[in-house]
């Protein structure tokens, strides 16, 4: 396959995982911020929590001056012109997709086509009037359509492998921030406490957010029968192969796709990946929180970085 | 004046014509509120699919659908079989002239065409002088613009042998008026012409000496204005459609950029014009282009398709002596006639132009797609004016034709049904053998009136039909 293409079907399904996760992070904090905040303001830092985490909040308060929960939520999904809007990242993905429609299959993209010329028109309407949960839902929604139509419908060759790679790096790096980022807040709110208290109604909470937004929560419940604490929590989503948006999955899964790559030119992607896949696959929780799971988290995530450049330079830009 | 139009539909005593009877019927069977309802349909399902052109000068690179008429242009099939023959007959012969001109030059020496129109022309390319082309093709892909005056006789408005586009239009009219429509198929015999993708593959695959040769769509990039169809035919062909990034030159070979190393490549059907096609060759600045190109194909190692240079066999002021090519060198008389055509580098024909501007066609030797050009009866006088300079400064850059009377066809309007004036360009693909799918891709003018069909103009499209009498 041409390089190029692979690298527009690979971000192809980047940007549209990118958006998907997105929305997540909007999600849960926007349900979060609805909550009773016993005296911790009104909210805004709930709001603002996904800009801190995808690293945008910089340029927003460049833009805007202070914290302000429309005009945050505005730029963070529909503002055409910050780059990492959810709007953006569609446009992105349809771009890449237009670029590359000889190699999709028409259900692909229309599919996708569809998605930006609605976008379009939610975007006309302001983020009020379609209702904020409902925006995020339509985002996940058309993210599920799309894949549902490319497992449908694609053939299984390397254009396919390409996509799935895309999907499965944006997604371990997702994974790693929006753990890092509850973690992280449940330790400002706990400050005065040695251990991270779980039992405490925000912990319950916070964490139940975020397995929801990480639509997770169902396993949890069945897989550990209690509520949820950071133990298991980091466990579910950073070791279990099982959970589908779980760092070991996405790793397990990229660790297949390079090794079923043709060519000689992806071995140092290929090695990166099955070191980090065995990494995850021999050790446990216990050996993670000793570590301190802030540190580890923080020493992965750039990893995924290397990883993804690696297969930048074996396969998208290969001669 | 009194013009009369040729209707496709309807004859002069305003009786439906026997090819458009089944039609007709239909049509005054059909509620026009489901006709309305499919019309809508047919506009999202290509808004969806994302069938549209990139227009030019438009700062946002807007994306526009091509207005789609959902009244098909129909053709007898015993009169599509004359059309066929004269395109064919047509595209042989310019082929050959293309031989002719870049090797002995013998119908510059009969006599037939003066040298200076030739070989002082832009499009004469000097690298192609004394190269062999596989079976002697240079145009594999041709398209022959069409048009009927007002007794029905067919015109060959200009020949297309550069990139000529339009065909993803053709096919995907088709696919959607089966889809709207699909009754009206059961109940006549119309030509089928889905195959077309594979004829295309087949004559460039036919191009190469090479057994079973690689091939890819080169393309100027999802920015030009018929990206989607670039990108239509090469899904359709399975084959990679590729940027001149992709491609590289190594040893006078092609070779792509692939996750799995370099790839050579043997056939490039390139939509991207000749200029652009090699910086070290050509224009230096072109960054859509592969350096070495020009190198690798005068090696023989690489086809293009078409051939570097065809643009001086379809150049406006080439084409009066078309018709003197098929005699030259086939030997046969034209079956399609040209549009009489002044040239006003000549000076009796240039006084003769400048009399009657506001009855004639003026058009730029090298111009395309309908820009720059002047449509005397619709012109203001200020046009008119600003157009004898230009001639009076530039005399050979410009030729002359009447004003034809461009056959009419049934058109959804926003109040109803109108005639509208329309032309009709037919592919025609050279390789082992010399084909045309029936029918082609007609083009309407959207505006009471118009005689420009171009899509950069606010032209439509319409499903052709070639209906077995």
């Amino acid at each position: 396959m041409l390089s190029r293409t692979a690298s527009d079907l690979y971000w192809m399904s980047r940007y549209l995982e990118r958006a998907e996760n997105l929305a997540r992070m909007l999600d849960v904090s926007y349900s979060l911020s609805l909550m009773p905040q016993d005296g911790r303001g009104d909210g805004l830092d709930e709001i603002a929590m996904p800009l801190l985490i995808t690293g945008t909040l910089d340029a927003y308060l460049e833009r805007h001056g202070e914290l302000h929960a429309e005009r945050l939520l505005h730029f963070f999904a529909l503002d055409a012109s910050n780059p990492a809007s959810i709007y953006s990242c569609l446009g992105a993905a349809r771009a890449s997709a237009h670029a590359v429609r000889g190699r999709i299959t028409a259900d692909m993209w229309e599919n996708i086509n569809a998605t930006w010329l609605e976008i379009r028109g939610i975007a006309d309407q302001g983020l009020s009037r379609y209702g904020m949960s409902r925006f995020c839902e339509w985002v996940k929604e058309r993210s599920h359509l799309f894949r549902g139509a490319t497992y449908g419908t694609i053939m299984r060759h390397d254009a396919f492998r390409f996509i799935r790679l895309g999907t499965f790096i944006e997604r371990a790096d997702n994974t790693l921030r929006m753990l890092d980022a509850r973690y992280e807040m449940l330790e400002v709110l706990g400050k005065n406490t040695e251990v991270v208290s779980d039992s405490s109604a925000h912990g319950y909470y916070q964490w139940s957010a975020l397995l929801r937004a990480l639509s997770s929560f169902e396993a949890y419940t069945e897989l550990y029968r209690g509520s949820p604490g950071a133990r298991q929590v980091a466990e579910l989503l950073l070791l279990r192969a099982d959970i589908p948006r779980s760092l070991r999955a996405c790793l397990e899964e990229i660790d297949q796709i390079l090794a079923s790559l043709p060519g000689v030119n992806g071995r140092p992607a290929q090695r990166l990946a099955a070191e980090l896949d065995a990494r995850l696959r021999y050790t446990d929780i216990d050996e993670i929180l000793d570590e301190g799971l802030h540190g580890w988290l923080n020493e992965f995530i750039p990893l995924v970085a290397q990883l993804g450049n690696a297969i930048h330079t074996s396969y998208l830009e290969a001669a | 004046m009194i013009r009369t139009f040729y209707d496709e539909m309807y004859d002069a005593g305003g009786l439906v014509r026997p090819h458009y009877r089944e039609f007709a019927r239909w049509l005054g069977e059909t509620p026009p509120e489901l006709l309305a309802q499919r019309r809508r349909e047919a506009d999202l399902l290509f808004h969806r699919a994302g069938i549209t052109f990139t227009l030019y000068g438009d700062e946002q690179g807007t994306e526009r659908l091509i207005p789609f008429d959902t009244i098909p242009r129909s053709i007898p099939a015993s009169e599509w079989r004359i059309v066929e023959r004269g395109c064919i007959q047509r595209v042989k012969a310019l082929n050959m002239f293309l031989a002719d001109l870049y090797h002995d030059q013998r119908i510059i020496k009969a006599g037939i065409i003066p040298a200076e129109q030739v070989l002082a022309n832009e499009q004469y390319q000097l690298a192609m002088q004394g190269l062999n082309l596989h079976r002697d093709i240079y145009s594999h892909i041709s398209g022959v613009d069409l048009v009927r005056d007002g007794d029905g006789t067919y015109y060959v408005l200009e020949d297309n042998l550069r990139t000529p586009s339009g065909v993803s239009y053709m096919l995907e009219d088709r696919k959607m008026m089966m889809r709207l429509f699909p009754e009206l198929f059961a109940a006549q015999r119309i030509a089928p012409i889905d195959h077309y993708p594979n004829l295309l593959l087949d004559t460039l695959k036919s191009s190469s000496p090479i057994d079973n040769p690689s091939v890819v769509v080169l393309t100027p990039g999802r920015f030009n204005s018929a990206f989607f169809e670039h990108a239509f035919l090469a899904r359709e062909m399975g084959v990679e459609l590729v940027e001149g990034a992709d491609l590289f030159v190594r040893d006078d070979r092609v070779f792509m950029r692939t996750t799995d190393g370099p790839k050579a490549v043997d056939v490039i059907y390139r939509r991207l014009d000749d200029a652009f096609l090699d910086p070290l060759a050509f224009n230096p600045d072109s960054m859509l282009g592969v350096p070495g190109l020009l190198s690798a194909y005068r090696s023989g190692n690489v086809v293009l398709a078409n051939a570097i240079g065809t643009g001086v066999a379809d150049d406006k002021s080439v084409y009066p002596y078309v018709t003197d090519m098929i005699r030259f060198y086939l030997d046969e008389e034209p079956i399609l006639k040209n549009v009489p055509t002044w040239q006003c580098r000549k000076p009796e024909e240039l006084s003769h132009v400048l009399a009657n501007l506001s009855e004639l066609v003026v058009k730029e030797t090298q111009g395309s797609g309908g820009y720059g050009m002047l449509v005397g009866p619709a012109a203001s006088a200020a046009e008119i004016e600003s157009f004898r300079a230009r001639l009076k400064a530039k005399p050979h850059a410009y030729i002359a034709q009447p004003t034809l009377c461009l056959s009419t066809c049934p058109t959804f309007v926003e109040n109803g049904i109108a005639p509208r004036h329309i032309d009709l360009r037919p592919f025609v693909l050279s390789g082992r053998e010399t084909r045309v799918v029936p029918g082609g891709l007609t083009r309407v003018a959207l505006r009471e009136g118009s005689l420009v069909v171009n899509s950069s103009q606010g032209g439509g499209t319409k499903d052709t039909w070639v209906v077995e009498d």
